[in-house]
């Protein structure tokens, strides 16, 4: 850890993915160049070399998804960065990384879709498909730092929980994030909590590379150490060896929700601005988190109890912790780049107790603060006459 | 030689799936044969797969293997390879799987000469989806997708992995399986991207449509067919029209991915010094 440079400087929020990465004991990196999200493989190529990693410019999305689940099977911590339809690419790779429990990050600096859409705007529209991309039914967690800082943080905790959990983790950016520069004073290597993928205790010959200790995650054999075992996409046994039963199909997948949903605790963060006294949250994440809480100072400065409501985790969603907001605010209002992709999560949770609004933007434009403080007002002034 | 066999394969998934005649089984035993003769540490060695009938090998040998996505294969071992350049890494892909579907993965794999072995189960047709035509579909042969005759030029493998960069090209048939196993021992031996397509028989998909009879018949077809590089040197381009030529096709000389990537790290590493 000692080759992780260890100073605090201004840094880009991509750029700070790559160091967190690498301080997170990110060893490979395989892509294929696309707007926003570049300069991590940019900064890849030129960092990993020197900490005897490896970069590869692969042929295409797919190809880079496929090569991060191998090298992450041979036992180097492996990580791919991408946008949009690069993002849309990676998807079949994404859920077979998922179905075989392949550690691995997956980076998406979101830009305008759909389709091609405006490459370098900033978009948050990528919420749902980072849920559901892949077909099938399979858990994922997902990511959104606010800052250049918690690109950092979050590097090292994506890589974190796709070790302990064996399971692809995408850290979900958007352009802003990814393109702004901000001071970042990095953590000394000693004070970074690496994690390292649960190692078989048994011989070689008595190893289930798929029976899951009490967390529900099977101990993983790296190819090459003397474990020898079949990997596949189609649905396995414990041994690995495909099947068609019904039962072993069924508890398998129910396994992989388990292991996840059974530590939502340890998966989900969230951060709060004022909540004590809220009557009035804005539910924000990604850049749109930071125009909300100067909304939320200037709505606090003009006497009205407002407050932020900050997903850092937003899959597995927040259910819990929004539904406890529901149970004691008057009105939520989500605020996002998009058409409504979380505010439809947020509505789940609160199942009618407390009206929900939204603030949307479709335009490629960062949604300001003073949009989110009319809103604010508004419901403020709804709430008085009615 | 079974004995040799059978203490690579993972006995208890068998019976396996494949059809009556199917000529995979021959390509899996030439392959097993052949790490038998290269004295490879099964600990060491990996075997990737993509999807379809000749894919699911992977699953009857006791090695490291690696089942993976549709076409895929070659990217999936890019990735292992890279990432632990001492591991011995066989590619086995069928026909549409390695030219259709991964033919981009397999010309970029070729013209980067990664030290892997890949090789291709030809049989004609995609088999596991029931007969449906590939990029090796011969023109004017029926496939469920081309009942009134296939009107696709089909590629040249062997061709296409030398254009593409690839350093060791060879080819055989089921037929042929003594020489397949040499072709694959000098393939793993070469230490760049090679490829070995095996000519093997579908007489479910295939060859029952287009009236080539039983795996038996389709076997005899392929002797009556293959002329060997020598021979062919001796032939006219009429002669050979019908023929498939076997042997090793190409050796070339280039230098090796993972290797050349060391170097850049010992660069990376004195620039930081």
């Amino acid at each position: 850890m000692s080759d992780v440079v260890e100073m605090a400087r201004l840094m880009q929020g991509n750029e700070a993915v790559v160091e967190g990465a690498l301080a997170a004991g990110v060893r490979f990196f395989a892509g294929y160049p696309i707007t926003p999200s570049t300069e991590i493989a940019e900064l890849m190529a030129e960092r990993l070399p020197g900490l005897g990693g490896k970069f590869i410019q692969m042929e295409d999305e797919i190809a880079s998804m496929a090569a991060v689940i191998g090298a992450s099977l041979a036992g180097v911590k492996a990580l791919t960065a991408t946008s949009g339809p690069g993002f849309s690419l990676k998807q079949e790779n994404i859920g077979y990384a998922a179905m075989a429990e392949i550690p691995c990050v997956i980076v998406n600096v979101q830009r305008w879709g759909p389709s091609t859409g405006i490459p370098t705007a900033p978009a948050q529209g990528d919420v749902m498909q980072a849920r559901w991309g892949t077909h099938g039914d399979h858990p994922v967690i997902v990511l959104c730092p606010a800052s250049v800082r918690e690109a950092y943080m979050l590097a090292i905790r994506a890589v974190n929980l796709s070790e302990k959990y064996r399971v692809p983790v995408i850290l979900l950016m958007d352009e802003v994030i990814g393109h702004m520069r901000e001071r970042v004073v990095q953590p000394h290597a000693e004070e970074v909590e690496v994690i390292e993928r649960k190692k078989p205790a048994v011989e070689p010959k008595d190893y289930y590379p798929y029976r899951p200790g009490d967390d529900g995650v099977p101990p993983m054999a790296n190819f090459g150490d003397g474990y020898r075992y079949h990997v596949t996409g189609l649905v396995h046994d414990e041994k690995g060896n495909p099947t068609t039963d019904p039962q072993v199909a069924e508890s398998l997948i129910l396994r992989l929700h388990r292991k996840i949903y059974d530590h939502l605790d340890d998966v989900i963060t969230v951060e709060g601005y004022q909540l004590e006294d809220a009557e009035i949250v804005v539910v924000a994440y990604g850049a749109v988190a930071r125009s909300a809480k100067r909304a939320v100072k200037d709505a606090r400065a003009a006497g009205i109890k407002a407050g932020l409501f900050r997903p850092v985790t937003i899959w597995p969603f927040p259910e819990k912790e929004v539904a406890e907001l529901a149970g004691r605010v008057r009105h939520i209002i989500v605020a996002e780049m998009n058409l409504g992709q979380l505010k439809g999560e947020v509505e789940r949770a609160v199942q009618g107790r407390v009206r929900v609004t939204g603030v949307n933007r479709l335009n490629g434009e960062l949604i300001t603060f003073d949009e989110i403080l009319s809103a604010i007002k508004e419901v403020t002034t709804d709430a008085q006459s009615g | 030689m079974l004995s040799q066999v059978e203490s690579h394969l993972r006995s208890d998934r068998f019976p396996h799936i494949w059809c009556p005649g199917c000529g995979n089984g021959i390509v899996l035993s030439a392959l097993v044969r052949a790490i038998e003769e290269l004295g490879y540490d099964p600990d060491k060695t990996v075997v990737v797969s993509g999807i379809g009938c000749s894919s699911r090998a992977a699953g009857y040998l006791d090695f490291n293997t690696l089942h993976t996505t549709h076409g895929r294969a070659l990217a999936f071992a890019t990735g292992i390879k890279l990432a632990r350049p001492e591991l011995d890494v066989f590619v086995l892909m069928g026909d549409g799987d390695a030219t259709a579907i991964g033919g981009n993965h397999f010309i970029h794999a070729a013209r980067r000469n990664i030290d892997l072995t890949a090789i291709i189960f030809n049989n004609s047709i995609y088999g596991m989806t029931g007969g449906q035509y590939s990029p090796l579909t011969p023109p004017d042969k029926r496939a469920t997708t081309a009942p009134y005759g296939n009107i696709e030029r089909s590629f040249d493998i062997a061709e296409l992995a030398k254009g593409a960069g690839a350093t060791y090209v060879a080819r055989a048939t089921t037929y042929h399986a003594t020489m397949l196993e040499k072709l694959i021992v000098a393939g793993a031996r070469n230490k760049g991207f090679s490829v070995i397509e095996a000519i093997t028989a579908c007489p479910v998909g295939y060859g029952r449509r287009n009236k080539m009879g039983n795996g038996l018949q389709m076997l005899l077809w392929q002797k009556e067919h293959a002329v060997t590089v020598k021979q062919a040197e001796k032939m006219s381009p009429e002669e050979l029209q019908d023929k498939i030529i076997i042997g090793e096709l190409y050796r070339g000389e280039a230098p090796e991915y993972t290797a050349m990537y060391e170097e850049i790290i010992a660069r990376a590493k004195g620039k930081n010094r």
